[in-house]
């Protein structure tokens, strides 16, 4: 098959349409407009419904009921936006809808700034809404995967009844690289949502709804969402690690920092140095079985987490490691992305302070 | 022979709601026209939050419950994906006018094509009776205690108006349910709203006067009286739009 | 003969039937409560009943039924 030459916020517009997804509720937010522009034009080519909403928080209202009645349906943010559609998420975590949610980080906090990002790891992975819930979250780190994993995740999303989210930061979004697209599958391929509610008075009624009021029954219900995110635990965790085997200093990232970190390894590795790294590829479930293989090498001195935050999937690197090794974090903000330079840098200063203790 | 009757498109669940408020008779009157339009089994009604929570209870088809005040547009979500289903959805004046109403303008604005039950008590019933966008001028409530003050609180929305002034809605009428003689005006409005939904014709909105005797501090039967004699000066009954009257 | 037929268990002796009846067939029981411990509604004067259904219309929860 051959590629073409795609912007990242189109390749996950491609990705949702090959895959079923039928139905698009978006607001303009940089650094994402292209996935509402892209969609108002091919959803209504392939027979599915775009509407502009008034806010993200309509937005995910309506994904709320296009998915509740059955049509794999997608919205698209950025970090504010996202930040608003969090109570929406959390009542279709609650109801078990499936449906994706795209969020093509920008800095924070606050307005912040329109340049790549990724502190919203915590609201994506640790739940940013109220209630114990989760969302399956994966991690582009290419125009390819942004493609591939939205594709994913509807299937993800459907196999387990919950929100589905793609966190790529905005540089994933507006990067353009060639893709090879996946074919379009066909609708009657998707097996049909016995519970959904497409209006059938007389067999059986469905409702949808996250209002259990009696404790008896929503502690029941809340401990059922937890044996669904247990099973996905189990079955999707997902990481790809590079050159770790004998490495004595091992890095991880996801998104834009995991290109620069495998090419600051790589000059570690000329500079004589065992580097290796980790990419997560879910960042719910995380993929902690990969840190805790290294962990417990003896030839792993320590672990260095690169995020364009102040640290937030370091803390999950370290419950991984679970004190075996030291984690040390590096960080830039404000949209600012770190060069390969002030990796290798912070690598070797890590590993200074691991040989210092 | 049976003159009334229950209808089938109620479930047989006992409503929650107050002793005397007016609610329950407009569940009524939507089931009744649902199922005299023969559309019952190709509905999907939404529930709101507030007095009407339960609301999924109580319609016999399928329902999906909406966080609060955005009923419109997860209706949206839904008619737009099976425009070939019914959607109704009934909401009440907080979750509609005022945490919601940025979903109940442009529902409104885009001209879906849904059916909006808009039930108007003057008072957030469900959380103890404070004020909502639409308690009177002077009228107690439990965030405004000494009566409604303008120049504190602001007026009342009068939603029917404001709708009005937008071009795709097809029909927009505000009834009342203080008598039998404006309970069946209300029922022949709200039918006509689920009925141009059936003949695909554009946007309806219904908007029903009802009593909340609980917060209001009266007994039913007084509080039909004063919804009668004072909620309609600032809510006018009357036929705001309706295209079908070209 | 026009009946009604008052469910006493739905009953909340709201007393928006009584008012909307021409004939003054119902009234609130003084001393018969439900389970619920509302006072019911019960037709009074059955007598008077004309089968208008104005009780039924006016009743928020569909507890009345009327037969001619």
């Amino acid at each position: 098959m051959s590629k073409i030459l795609l912007h990242g916020t189109e390749a996950i517009c491609e990705g949702a349409i090959r895959n079923g997804c039928r139905a698009f509720f978006g607001y303009p937010i940089t650094p994402q407009n292209e996935v509402p522009e892209y969609m108002s034009v091919k959803m209504p080519e392939v027979g599915g419904v775009f509407v502009q909403a008034e806010s993200e928080v309509a937005a995910i209202n309506m994904v709320y009921g296009a998915a509740g009645a059955g049509t794999r349906a997608m919205t698209s943010s950025s970090s504010p936006g996202v930040s608003l559609k969090q109570e929406g998420i959390s009542y279709i975590a609650c109801a078990r809808i499936p449906c994706v949610v795209v969020n093509v980080m920008r800095a924070g906090p606050g307005l912040g700034g329109i340049q790549p990002a990724q502190g919203d790891y915590f609201q994506a992975t640790k739940g940013g809404g109220h209630g114990d819930y989760h969302l399956i979250v994966l991690a582009p780190s290419s125009v390819q995967e942004a493609c591939d994993f939205t594709y994913r995740a509807f299937d993800l999303a459907d196999k387990y009844r919950v929100p589905a989210m793609i966190l790529a930061d905005g540089m994933i979004g507006q990067l353009m690289e060639p893709v090879e697209l996946p074919p379009m599958r066909d609708l009657s391929e998707i097996p049909e949502k016995e519970w959904a509610t497409s209006g059938h008075y007389g067999k059986e009624r469905r409702v949808l709804n996250s209002l259990i009021i009696k404790p008896e029954e929503l502690e029941p219900h809340v401990n059922e969402l937890q044996k669904t995110y247990d099973e996905i635990y189990k079955n999707e965790r997902r990481a790809l690690s590079y050159m770790t085997e004998d490495a004595e200093i091992v890095l991880t990232a996801y998104g834009t920092p995991a290109r620069i970190v495998k090419s600051a390894v790589n000059e570690l590795r000329r500079q004589g140095v065992k580097a290796g790294c980790i990419r997560p590829i879910t960042l719910y479930p995380f993929p902690d079985d990969a840190y805790a293989a290294c962990a417990v090498r003896d030839c792993t001195k320590a672990f260095l987490s690169v995020e364009l935050s102040l640290g937030q999937m370091v803390e999950d690197v370290k419950l991984a490691v679970n004190g075996k090794k030291p984690v040390y974090f590096y960080g830039r903000t404000g949209g600012n992305v770190p060069d390969e330079e002030e990796i290798v840098r912070a690598a070797l200063e890590s590993l200074k302070k691991a040989e210092a203790n | 022979m049976k003159v009334f009757q229950k209808t089938k498109m109620l479930t047989d669940a006992h409503l929650h709601y107050c002793p005397g408020c007016t609610h329950g008779i407009v569940h009524r009157l939507v089931a009744e026209s649902i199922e005299e339009l023969g559309v019952q089994d190709k509905c999907i009604g939404i529930a709101p939050v507030g007095c009407a929570v339960f609301a999924y209870d109580y319609f016999n088809c399928d329902m999906q419950e909406a966080a609060h005040g955005r009923a419109p547009a997860v209706a949206t979500g839904i008619k737009r994906t099976h425009p070939d289903k019914i959607v109704f959805v009934y909401q009440g004046d907080g979750d509609l006018a005022s945490i919601g109403m940025a979903e109940t303008v442009h529902a409104a604005a885009r001209g879906e094509k849904i059916s909006i039950i808009f039930i108007n008590n003057s008072i957030y019933g469900m959380t103890g009776g404070q004020m909502a966008p639409t308690t009177l001028i002077g009228q107690k409530a439990t965030t405004c205690q000494n009566g409604r003050d303008p120049a504190v609180n602001g007026y009342p929305i009068r939603v029917c108006e404001l709708l009005a002034t937008l071009d795709a809605p097809y029909y927009i009428e505000r009834v009342s349910t203080h008598d039998v003689k404006h309970v069946l005006a209300a029922k022949k409005a709200i039918k006509k709203a689920i009925q141009f939904q059936a003949e695909d014709r554009g946007y309806s909105f219904v908007e029903v006067l009802v009593s909340c005797p609980t917060n209001w501090h009266m007994r039913p039967v007084d509080a039909l009286r004063f919804m009668g004699e004072e909620c309609t000066k600032t809510f006018p009954l009357g036929v705001y739009r309706d295209k079908s009257q070209g | 003969m026009a009946s009604i037929k008052i469910d006493e268990l739905i009953c909340k002796g709201c007393g928006l039937c009584a008012n909307a009846c021409p004939k003054k067939v119902i009234s609130i029981s003084a001393h018969r409560m439900n389970a619920n411990g509302y006072f019911v509604a019960e037709a009074a004067e059955p007598q008077n009943c004309i089968g208008c259904a104005f009780c039924a219309i006016m009743c928020p929860d569909c507890a009345i039924e009327v037969e001619k």
